[in-house]
């Protein structure tokens, strides 16, 4: 029982999706829209066990003064302060809702900047990258590198002012060979993902389904 | 040191917070004017002068002619017409403007349900915005005027639909889609019958999957826990699901050579069925003690914060192997990247084309596109499963003719300057309907 029903909605599921794909009847649509209505209040449920699961975590580490404890500390407080603050004290603590509160602060002035410097290691770690890929260790490494100069050049101004055949060379390179390994990638991701689904739905594959699986 | 460094944080997350009620709020700047340009300035026209289009007798847009929008779920109406005097006045036309109201309806029940600027020709399809939405089988009544740059409106003559929106019971230009899921679902079905007569098939070997147990081996010998990223997109994608089956295989191995595993997860439903992906495995292994439950723990939904975290996660436990496998974004290389500082074995696999050179740059082995979802295969060694690739290797068979033949013809189209078996070039060659 524990593993006929999950298959049984998966399977009744699936061949639904499959078929209203090809209807584009409202009674088709609407069975779709209320299928798929199901997945953010799941989600919603599964956040509160996912916050339980941090919670459990951090806690412990605290509780029994893990190695990096306080780290643990630093995660726990925003995670409990901040729905206090956006809920019980939505407007700053001078008064009126035109001046924002704490909680609208730590977004902007903590959350943003802090993800925003995360996005900008980028930036280096591309250049490290980019280091270790080019170096011309073999012949294939030192057509890679070459390529690489061409499309880069190919980009910039300074490609125009050494040879107006290097936009053209480098478009030629983005638009063609590039792109034809970009669709053999694709094409490839397109059938293994038909092939998942099916295994899925007919019930081939059953390891998603956890402690029910087997 | 490292417990001075959050509470630091904090007491500047405090100052920072009293700085921001003590500022006054600062007065937001009146927005300036802008004028607005008049007819007459548009058509530069001197003030006070007439219309050029005064006294001209104007022929409204007529021949209307409703149908219903194929393909569709019932809620949308082709509106075609045929201009009036605009195309003499081309210079000082501005835009047509459709009317409706329902069949046999009063003046006041006119409702402008779309302009069609300039250059937009002569074809209205009623029903895409959402505030004046098209029924099913309701009959309505059509007019067009056309609007000039000097507000001159020229109303044309209404007519009643002659058509009324339907829904189809099949999208017809889904056909070749349909076609190609029956031989598809023919050559899958055909190598699960022969996988199940027992079939012997042979699977090339991939060096990323053979990779895994040396990995999983390197580190039992080192005593470092192993560290597996499922991606950061989360259960609809199936790449998110391929990765959570390969888990489940590589937590059996993890439990059989008493490793232990951290699993971050940046989606709550993907973390519950980890967890008990997990849990399985360990009971499969025969080992449900040595299962720890804060080895599988959700982090956070926030892209780059989970990065932070994990990538804090990899520099303080020092993994001797990480596994990324799913679906990522932007954050593949700072994860990579970092884990290769750490000096781990790194083993990744994702479909996302933009982030594979990353992951090939960064990682010993990376699993391409396809090899990600073939993994599960590979690792369980069953027919079904086997069975399953050798029928999508056939359908790729069946493509790449089709390219080729597409790509042949073309060449000697090309060369002789002819047009043969353009029906099959265009199975390949033209756009599928969404």
């Amino acid at each position: 029982m524990k593993r006929t029903v999950p298959l049984m909605i998966v399977l009744v599921g699936g061949v639904l999706m499959i078929i209203q794909y090809f209807i584009p009847h409202r009674i088709s649509q609407d069975i779709f829209d209320n299928y798929t209505i199901w997945v953010p209040i799941i989600g919603a449920f599964a956040l509160a066990l996912g916050v339980g699961s941090l919670t459990r975590l951090h806690g412990h580490k605290v509780r029994n003064k893990a190695p990096n404890w306080p780290y643990s500390l630093a995660v726990l407080l925003p995670i409990y302060l901040m729905p206090i603050f956006a809920f019980f004290v939505p407007v700053s603590f001078g008064g009126g809702m035109d001046e924002p509160g704490f909680y609208h602060f730590a977004f902007m002035h903590i959350q943003v900047p802090i993800q925003s410097t995360m996005f900008s290691i980028l930036a280096f770690y591309i250049a490290s990258a980019a280091f270790r890929a080019f170096r011309a260790k073999s012949v294939l490494a030192t057509i890679l590198l070459l390529t690489a100069v061409i499309v880069m050049m190919g980009q910039v101004p300074i490609g125009e002012l050494l040879g107006s055949w290097f936009p053209k060379l480098g478009l030629w390179i983005i638009d063609f060979p590039n792109n034809a390994a970009k669709r053999a990638i694709g094409l490839g991701v397109g059938f293994g993902i038909l092939a998942t689904q099916l295994k899925i739905i007919f019930g081939v594959e059953r390891n998603w389904l956890g402690g029910a699986g087997e | 040191m490292t417990r001075i460094l959050p509470l630091l944080l904090l007491i500047l997350t405090a100052l920072a917070a009293a700085q921001t009620v003590e500022q006054e709020q600062q007065p937001i700047p009146a927005e300036p004017e802008i004028a607005e340009a008049s007819a007459e300035e548009v058509l530069d026209i001197p003030p006070g002068d007439i219309s050029p289009l005064a006294g001209v007798d104007l022929t409204a847009p007529g021949d209307i002619t409703v149908m219903d929008h194929p393909d569709d779920s019932g809620d949308r109406l082709i509106v075609s017409f045929s201009p009036g005097s605009e195309a003499e006045y081309a210079d000082l036309f501005a835009a047509y403007i459709i009317y409706r109201r329902p069949a046999g309806g009063s003046d006041e029940e006119w409702t402008n349900v779309g302009v069609m600027p300039v250059g937009e020709g002569t074809q209205f399809v009623d029903g895409y915005d959402p505030d004046f939405p098209v029924n099913i089988g309701e009959s309505y009544e059509y007019r067009v005027s056309a609007l000039y740059l000097d507000e001159t409106e020229v109303m044309g003559e209404p007519v009643i639909a002659q058509e009324v929106a339907s829904g189809q019971w099949f999208h017809q230009g889904k056909v070749r889609v349909l076609v190609a899921c029956l031989i598809f679902l023919g050559l899958i079905f055909y190598f699960f019958s022969r996988a199940r007569m027992g079939a012997t098939m042979y699977l090339r070997p991939i060096a990323g999957i053979e990779a895994i147990d040396e990995a999983i081996g390197r580190a039992t010998e080192m005593g470092k826990p192993i560290l597996y990223v499922p991606g950061l997109s989360d259960i609809s994608d199936v790449a998110t699901i391929a990765s959570l089956t390969i888990l489940g295989r590589v937590a059996r191995k993890v439990a059989e050579y008493q490793t232990s595993l951290i699993v971050p997860n940046r989606d709550p439903i993907v973390y519950t069925v980890a967890e008990e992906a997990v849990k399985q495995a360990y009971l499969e292994a025969g080992r449900p003690d040595s299962y720890d439950p804060n080895s599988v723990f959700f982090l956070t939904q926030s892209q780059f914060a989970f990065v932070a975290g994990v990538n804090g996660i990899m520099m303080r436990e020092k993994p001797a192997t990480n596994f990324y496998l799913g679906m990522f974004w932007a954050e593949s290389l700072i994860l990579a990247e970092t884990g290769s500082l750490s000096g781990a074995i790194q083993i990744a696999g994702t479909d996302a084309v933009t982030q594979l050179p990353f992951f090939i740059t960064t990682c010993d082995y990376t699993l391409i596109g396809e090899e990600l979802y073939a993994a599960s295969a590979y690792l369980s060694r069953e027919p079904m499963q086997m069975g399953s690739i050798k029928g999508l290797d056939s359908c790729k068979a069946i493509l790449m003719v089709f390219i080729t033949a597409g790509a042949l013809m073309s060449i000697m189209d090309l060369l002789a300057g002819t047009q043969t078996l353009s029906w099959l070039k265009n199975i390949v060659t033209t756009q599928i309907v969404d």
